[in-house]
């Protein structure tokens, strides 16, 4: 997938040519007007790779959201449930990181990211933010652990969860300010959609690892987040329009629906395992492997619109044209 | 948005903007512009397979490819003194250099840059390989090259510029499909030059990029084009992906608020 220059697989076949030049041709039934280079994308898909990125948009949610959850529990009482969920945001972000850097074509100068600071990129702004960010979940989850500095410890602690909601959201900004049709057009949705998958995956995490009477706050979490998640969901469809077709047909699709399958199951789990630990714990598991599923169906989805030439010559034309 | 680029970015006292007009009417696909751009710039090799799309077997612009000429047979039925057969549109496709440029804006590390004569160009000296410009060119010119795991794209020969020469493409091109200069000028040559075609009857020529109020604030290089865009494998309606920007962040910030909201909803409960 990190393969994005001109390169050999695609030019390689003269039939393959032709194979997307026929494909075009039937895509083209609902509009007679659209027409294309040889079935050639007009875009290039984001040179960003899989797992690395749609990864990198989960455990920042995790981690983001974990880091709300820790502090909420920590201030109602709930002591096992925040430290669980500051280890969870120090885990999720340091992995994150991680996949982050190894994504990059010249790892060993990701400090260059730290060269300016630019609010038109979200990878500027999302580095600056990763950067206080992470120390602050490390520092909080150290502290937590070990018992020293429990004065910083719960300095961090508030620190990461200021900032955490801004580690969960900032990757919808990061991905829909591109080109990409099926990203770009959703941009008013996409961070509601990626806020409550994150809380879902914080919340999930707390049912998964806790007995019911100490995952209190992760429940309501969950039954807060899973709803938000599905109609987040919805809206976005809807404003997508035609462009949406990658989100419910193919693989994108079967994610997408496999995620929301397991949203839907983990919310029910959650509100109706109260008392029971090993439905919490499925609950739990379910509503963090749909927050997964989510972001990895979101970025084939995405990566798709901008493979086929239709989804950004149609609405182009139909903005250039009618004025819509 | 200011038609000065170059000022916009700072430079007090700086060279007239300068571009590509580049008329693909009278383009013959002879190819020179792909081969002076790799041979000034050293661009690497990229694939010497056949696409079986008439004659471009270069298939599209990327990483290696900053000039790239699109042939497209069209079947013509037989009007007036022209017989039936096909019409064949030949067109030198290269970075836009746009006004405003999603791939300068994205770009976190200060690779990508406005130079002084209001175009755009990657420094291979900072460039970290993050890919962000890829996904968020509307024309998708630039990209990553597996070789270097960097960005790279057209830089409309910055070094021949600094020295008052036109780029190698310009230089190359027999017949003056691809003209370089100041962009007013270029911009009232191409304005005549679509008058006339049009009064010879082509009723689909068409300036692509010209317009400063277009969704890219105009290309610092645009096309004279005998049919639309898209035939070309061209956006009819490129927008610059931040333009819509204040209400990404508007709903992001929306967003991390409610789930900040929902902390402190958590952190009022009390434990029973």
């Amino acid at each position: 997938m990190t393969q994005v220059e001109n390169g050999h697989p695609d030019r390689a076949p003269g039939r393959d040519g032709r194979r997307r030049r026929r494909r075009a041709e039937q895509l083209m039934v609902p509009d007679a007007e659209f027409t294309s280079y040889y079935g050639r994308p007009v875009i290039k898909e984001p040179a960003w790779g899989v797992p690395d990125v749609p990864g990198y948009l989960f455990l920042g949610g995790l981690a983001g959201a974990s880091s709300v959850l820790a502090a909420g529990a920590e201030l109602s009482g709930y002591g096992e449930l925040a430290r669980v969920a500051k280890v969870s945001a120090l885990g999720a972000i340091s992995l994150s990181a991680v996949a982050l850097v190894h994504d990059l074509g010249r790892p060993e100068r990701f400090v260059n990211m730290l060269r300016v600071f630019k609010p038109s990129s979200p990878m500027s702004v999302g580095s600056w933010l990763l950067s206080a960010y992470g120390p602050a979940a490390g520092a909080a989850a150290v502290s937590d652990l070990t018992g020293i500095l429990p004065a910083a410890g719960k300095t961090a602690t508030v620190g990461a969860a200021l900032l955490g909601p801004a580690i969960a959201t900032y990757t919808a900004a990061l991905i829909c300010d591109t080109a990409v049709p099926g990203w770009h057009e959703g941009h008013r949705e996409m961070p509601y959609l990626f806020a409550s998958s994150a809380s879902c995956a914080a919340a999930g995490l707390g049912l998964l690892t806790l007995p019911t009477a100490a995952a209190r706050p992760a429940r309501t979490l969950a039954t807060l987040g899973a709803p938000a998640e599905l109609v987040a969901k919805r809206l976005l469809l809807r404003r997508l329009g035609d462009i949406a077709e990658p989100y419910e047909t193919g693989r994108p699709g079967q994610l997408l629906r496999a995620a929301e399958l397991l949203t839907v199951g983990g919310l029910a789990g959650a509100v109706l395992g109260r008392r029971n630990r090993a439905v919490s714990a499925l609950a739990g598991a379910s509503l963090l492997a749909a927050s997964a599923l989510t972001r990895f169906g979101v970025f084939e989805a995405g990566m798709a619109t901008a493979r086929d030439p239709k989804y950004t010559i149609i609405p182009q034309r139909r903005r250039r044209d009618h004025g819509e | 948005m200011s038609a000065d680029p170059a000022g916009r970015a700072g430079y007090l006292d700086h060279p007239p903007r300068m571009g590509f007009f580049t008329d693909t009417s009278i383009c013959i696909g002879c190819k020179a512009c792909e081969v002076a751009c790799k041979e000034w710039n050293a661009v690497p090799e990229d694939g010497l397979s056949l696409s079986g799309m008439s004659y471009d077997n270069t298939v599209g612009l990327g990483a290696s490819t900053w000039r790239h000429v699109a042939f497209i047979e069209q079947p013509v039925t037989a009007v007036a003194d022209a017989a039936e057969g096909v019409r064949w549109l030949m067109a030198s496709d290269v970075c836009k250099h746009c006004t405003e440029s999603a791939c300068l804006d994205v770009c976190p590390t200060g690779a990508l840059f406005r130079t002084e004569f209001g175009t755009v160009v990657v420094q291979d000296d900072v460039c970290n390989g993050c890919g962000y410009c890829v996904g968020a060119c509307p024309f998708g010119v630039i990209a990553r090259r597996e070789e270097d795991g960097q960005a790279h794209k057209c830089t409309l020969c910055y070094d021949r510029l600094g020295a008052g020469m036109e780029p190698a493409c310009a230089k190359a091109c027999p017949t003056e499909s691809i003209q370089f200069g100041p962009l007013d000028e270029l911009r009232e040559r191409a304005a005549l030059r679509v008058a006339d075609l049009r009064a010879a009857g082509q009723d689909q020529a068409q300036l692509y990029l010209d317009d400063p109020d277009d969704g890219i604030g105009g290309g610092g290089a645009f096309f004279l084009l005998l049919d639309e865009p898209e035939v070309y494998g061209l956006p009819p309606d490129p927008v610059v992906t931040t333009r819509d920007l204040p209400s990404i962040w508007k709903h992001v910030g929306l967003a991390a608020a409610g789930l900040a909201a929902t902390g402190i909803a958590l952190g009022l409960g009390r434990r029973k």
